[in-house]
């Protein structure tokens, strides 16, 4: 393989891999706080790209407006899934809880399929993410650069706000025990939903995002990727943000080269996620980054 | 054990249920024609796209021999599971003489025995795979089959496109694009005489968007052409992938390209794909070409697609059987439709073989300054 | 169960077969096979109540041993010409291309290679924690989907197997249902279902009580996917059709339904669900199509269906967490208070 096309896989799976490394921050952040694995998450996503859709092609607002909107309209709209499907069952076993969320998941689904019809719509793409660069031989599209950009100042803010201000004091303590924060005079609903609030947004900017590199948005765009970034999360350690991250890029890159030094394997893509999470499960269940947690009797 | 009392509670109202709902039967100055296609799920646009003309057809002639022909539509949600059910409902409770159906061969293939034990004729508008109508004498279809268009699109490449070596991307979990894929392969390696025409075959998974690895491995190989056999939602952005990484050389692909959402997602990217499909508006075949596309056209207000005029076929083929047969008995029209020849269909003239396959022209397309252009006519040999 | 119960328990056990025969030769073809579609989904909800619901373990990869029990089951019974038709992009590996078997050993081997696939999955997976079980479960349901697409010439890929010859029957579905409820029944009264119970309450406790977690971990999930894969078989005949696509994790997630509408941990609760779930399912179609109130019609849109069995299952989950039965099942001292007090006092 010569040094050209090397590079030209890696930064596709450096661009595939921050894509993922967006939506998986989301995952970790709310099964930090409440052991859950949301996966409605990748429908947030879906819904994300799709209300950037109507809001450029409806409206008359310019596209950085029509994508901030769509920010907020996500984010209320993840809140509001946190509200109805996961908090009434706070004290419920876990099994309900992820039975609730697999229904969330499914229902949004349906909903977008009766709504937004079954066909495909074609992201609007502004053309300063659409221009073609090239460097060395190598060609990259403008929106591969741009994304671990995002990615990459979306983690520093996080981290910010996690380890710097208040709130972030407070996420970390409800993460670390319910019932001795609620002590400490932290309102844990606030704090949750603030938590969803935040992975929503992370994951409305991931569906934007998604939408400008492959400009086609179908209802069930959000179930695959869905699943692969939480395996992300899981890979790099579950619970914490910057093993999301590191998840999310190994996961991409992964995905790449394997098809890159075994092309006969293209059509096994999907699985190799899965057989990676498995692995993981098996010889460090805490993830990369993650610390191991033993189980209190 | 002691759950079978409630069980035959309920085995005995869901029995009367039922047993009730058998009493309806049509009214006999209605002819049903059932119609199974996804009108959700992952293909509702193609599903769509043949109910649009199964109905403008229905608008147009709404009788035959002296009675209402009334049209039943049922979804099969893109699903197998579904398309069976669907099938047998129509047979079973709406009783219908005829079925046109459906988009998508798994669908058509799922529904085959059903329709065969109940002999009930269906036929089907677009669906290309060869074994639906395999060994099931109530099974027809108003297009050609993929053995044909896979060479047709061979023999495209080889002296057209002038292509010796070609790379193949095929949809690994749809089995029209596998099999379309190996019919091109065949006819390929027997046009060049070289075994290592195909230099390589790379697959994809239905729903896949990011064809960034394979396409790059592609370039690498430098083929002359590549054959991607999928449907639209996957092959704009393929192409659009394989642009912006700076291959150039044509992509061709088969009838399922054609939708406006390639256009759409593809934009300047997929100039000059070609694409082998059944019908152009530029050149109406036969007189019924031309009605279709103007009402076509004043109904809905856009070109026509390929499987539109295929849905209108299937109506006219089962309407034009049944005036031949004198009756709506089932295997009456079964047999009218099995004798259909020369039938001036809007797609072209039908003529149904043997197997109950139509033998006609492929027309080649290519998309030209953001619209499907019509570039040539082949006959089969 | 009581003596004078066992009489009346026979007695029930022949009016049904009974109804199963007059059901037979009197239904018409399409509510028959939503009957026989029932059943299977019976026998289904069974297979995936026993690991999730006595056992407590989250799992949701049935769509893979369905799919193993399918193909298994379907590659045997298909005649040598069928095979050959099937297989028109790539023959067959040579080693099945002239195996025929009949109906029942098939299916009995199907159900073993799903539950010899589920007892190596168990092994390495049944260690993690709920959340986590789930999802790799559900991974080896996917990695099994995807491997069974790629492999030409063992399952046909993507283009799948048809005219499978249509063995089930009201019989066979309904047959097998019977016999796996009678199975879970005893399984579950026996120590072995006492110990799924007591892992499903409390892992750390039933540790203590000397109830090796692991070894009955690994028999529930194994033995519900051998049913599955019997199960899958079974669906296969009915279709006459089968293809990968068939076994994705939605499938996995109608029989969810199917199982937490009826009662996570309930036998009745499934059969009945299975039941109601089915009919309900096909009644709700009208809701694609036009709706006709005789005084209004309503334009319904495709795809309201599964939009309300997901609301339904939230619905239920959320505010009506037993389900339909709860924990509880079908007695017949239930049976006869329930009578009793419908039509006041009768016996003391």
């Amino acid at each position: 393989m010569s040094v050209q096309l090397f590079f030209q896989h890696l930064a596709n799976g450096l661009s595939l891999g921050s894509l993922y490394a967006l939506i998986a921050i989301g995952y970790t952040m709310v099964y930090g706080i409440l052991r859950l694995i949301n996966f409605a998450h990748g429908e947030i996503f879906m819904i994300g790209a799709y209300t950037a859709f109507y809001l450029v092609t409806l409206t008359f607002l310019p596209w950085f407006a029509a994508f901030v909107v769509a920010l907020g309209i996500t984010c209320i709209l993840g809140m509001g899934v946190e509200r109805i499907a996961y908090r009434p069952l706070r004290d419920h076993p876990r099994i309900s809880v992820m039975i609730s969320a697999i229904g969330a998941s499914f229902f949004i689904q349906n909903l977008a399929i009766v709504i937004f019809g079954g066909r495909p719509k074609t992201f609007p793409v502004p053309p300063m993410f659409g221009t073609i660069i090239t460097i060395g031989g190598v060609n990259i599209v403008s929106i591969t650069f741009i994304i671990p950009i995002i990615t990459l100042i979306a983690l520093f803010v996080l981290l910010f706000i996690v380890n710097k201000t208040k709130t972030g004091m407070a996420m970390r303590a409800v993460s670390t025990d319910h019932e001795t924060a609620r002590l400490m005079a932290i309102n844990v609903d606030n704090i949750i939903s603030i938590t969803f609030a935040i992975g929503s947004t992370l994951a409305a900017i991931g569906g934007i995002m998604w939408g400008l590199k492959y400009p086609q948005l179908l209802p069930i765009m959000g179930l695959i990727p869905g699943l692969k970034c939480f395996i992300a999360a899981v890979v790099g350690g579950i619970g914490n943000i910057k093993g999301a991250v590191l998840g999310g890029f190994l996961l991409g890159l992964m995905e790449i080269m394997i098809i890159a030094f075994l092309p006969a394997l293209s059509g096994y893509r999907d699985a190799f996620a899965f057989v990676l999470l498995i692995v993981i499960l098996l010889v460090r269940p805490s993830g990369i980054l993650g610390s191991v947690q033993g189980e209190k009797v | 054990m002691k759950k079978i009392m409630v069980m035959l509670m309920f085995v005995l109202i869901a029995g009367l249920v039922f047993a009730g709902g058998e009493q309806e039967q049509g009214s006999s100055d209605v002819i049903k024609i059932g119609v199974f296609e996804p009108m959700t799920g992952a293909n509702a646009a193609g599903g769509a796209m043949e109910v649009e003309g199964i109905k403008l057809a229905n608008k147009l002639y709404p009788e035959v021999l002296g009675k209402k022909v009334e049209v039943v539509i049922v979804d099969n949600k893109s699903d197998k599971v579904e398309a069976a059910n669907a099938a047998a409902r129509l047979v079973d409770k709406e009783k219908v003489t005829a079925i046109i159906g459906s988009w998508g061969s798994s669908f058509s293939m799922a529904a085959g025995s059903i329709v065969k034990e109940a002999q009930i004729p269906t036929v089907g508008a677009s669906c290309t795979n060869p074994l639906v109508t395999m060994g099931n004498d109530y099974y027809f279809r108003v297009c050609f089959i993929d053995t044909f268009q896979g060479a047709v699109m061979a023999n495209y490449a080889y002296k057209e496109v002038g292509a010796r070596k070609v790379a193949i991307v095929q949809e690994i979990s749809n089995d029209y694009s596998v099999g379309l894929a190996k019919f091109f392969t065949d006819e390929f390696k027997r046009l060049t005489g070289d075994e290592n025409a195909i230099v390589a075959v790379s697959n994809y998974n239905t729903g896949d968007m990011d064809f960034t690895a394979q396409v790059t491995n592609l370039k690498s190989l430098n083929p002359d052409a590549v054959f991607a056999p999928g449907n639209y939602t996957e092959s704009a952005l393929l192409i659009k992938q394989a642009r912006e990484l700076g291959m150039d050389v044509p992509f061709l692909g088969g009838d399922t390209w054609e939708a406006p959402e390639f256009l759409d997602v593809g934009k300047k990217n997929v100039e000059g794909a070609y694409f082998s499909t059944f019908f152009t508006t530029e050149i109406p075949i036969t007189e019924t070409s031309e009605i279709f596309i103007d009402e076509y056209r004043k109904e809905y207000n856009k070109e026509p697609a390929a499987v539109t005029a295929l849905g209108f076929d299937a109506y006219m083929v089962i309407l034009d059987a049944i005036e031949r047969a004198g009756s709506d008995d089932p295997v009456a029209v079964r047999d009218a439709i099995a004798t259909t020849k020369g039938y001036p269909g809007a797609a072209g003239i039908i003529t149904l073989d043997a197997t109950g396959d139509a033998v006609k022209n492929a027309v080649i397309k290519t998309v030209k300054d953001g619209n499907f252009a019509f570039v040539t006519t082949i006959v089969p040999e | 169960m009581k003596k004078k119960y066992i009489l009346l328990t026979i007695i029930a056990l022949l009016l049904g077969i009974g109804l199963l025969a007059v059901l037979d030769a009197s239904l018409g073809a399409y509510p028959k096979r939503i009957f026989i579609l029932a059943g299977i989904y019976v026998t289904l909800a069974l297979s995936l109540n026993l690991i999730n619901g006595f056992t407590g373990l989250f799992t949701l990869g049935h769509a893979g041993f369905m799919a193993v029990g399918a193909y298994t089951c379907a590659l045997l019974t298909m005649p040598p010409e069928l095979k050959e038709m099937n297989f028109f992009l790539k023959p067959i590996v040579p080693w099945l291309a002239n195996v025929q078997w009949p109906f029942l050993p098939a299916l009995l081997l199907g159900g073993v290679l799903a539950g010899v696939i589920g007892f190596l999955i168990a092994a390495p997976v049944l260690r993690l924690r709920d959340d986590y079980l789930a999802i790799a479960t559900l991974g080896f349901g996917e990695i099994i989907r995807i491997i069974f697409t790629n492999t030409q010439t063992l399952t046909n890929g993507a283009l799948g197997l048809k005219a499978l010859p249509r063995f089930t029957t009201v019989w066979w579905s309904w047959g097998v249902a019977a016999v796996t409820v009678f199975f879970m029944v005893n399984l579950i009264n026996s120590s072995y279902g006492k110990a799924f119970k007591a892992i499903r309450e409390d892992e750390v406790a039933a540790e203590a009580m000397g109830i090796s977690l692991f070894k009955h971990k690994v028999i529930s999930f194994t033995i519900g996917s051998v049913i599955a894969g019997i199960g899958g078989a079974l669906m296969g005949h009915l279709l006459g059709a089968i293809d990968p696509l068939m076994f994705r994790f939605l499938m996995t997630f109608n029989i969810l339904l199917i199982v937490v509408l009826g009662g996570i941990g309930s036998i009745t609760g499934s059969v009945i669900g299975a039941i109601v779930v089915t009919i309900v399912m096909e009644v709700l179609r009208v809701l694609d199509g036009v709706i006709n109130l005789g005084f209004m019609t309503i334009q319904g849109k495709p795809g309201m269906r599964m939009v309300i069995f997901s609301a339904l299952l939230m619905a239920v989950v959320i505010l009506y967490q037993k389900g339909l039965m709860g924990r509880n099942e079908f007695t017949w001292d239930g049976f006869f208070r329930g009578v009793n007090k419908l039509t006041g006092r009768k016996k003391g």
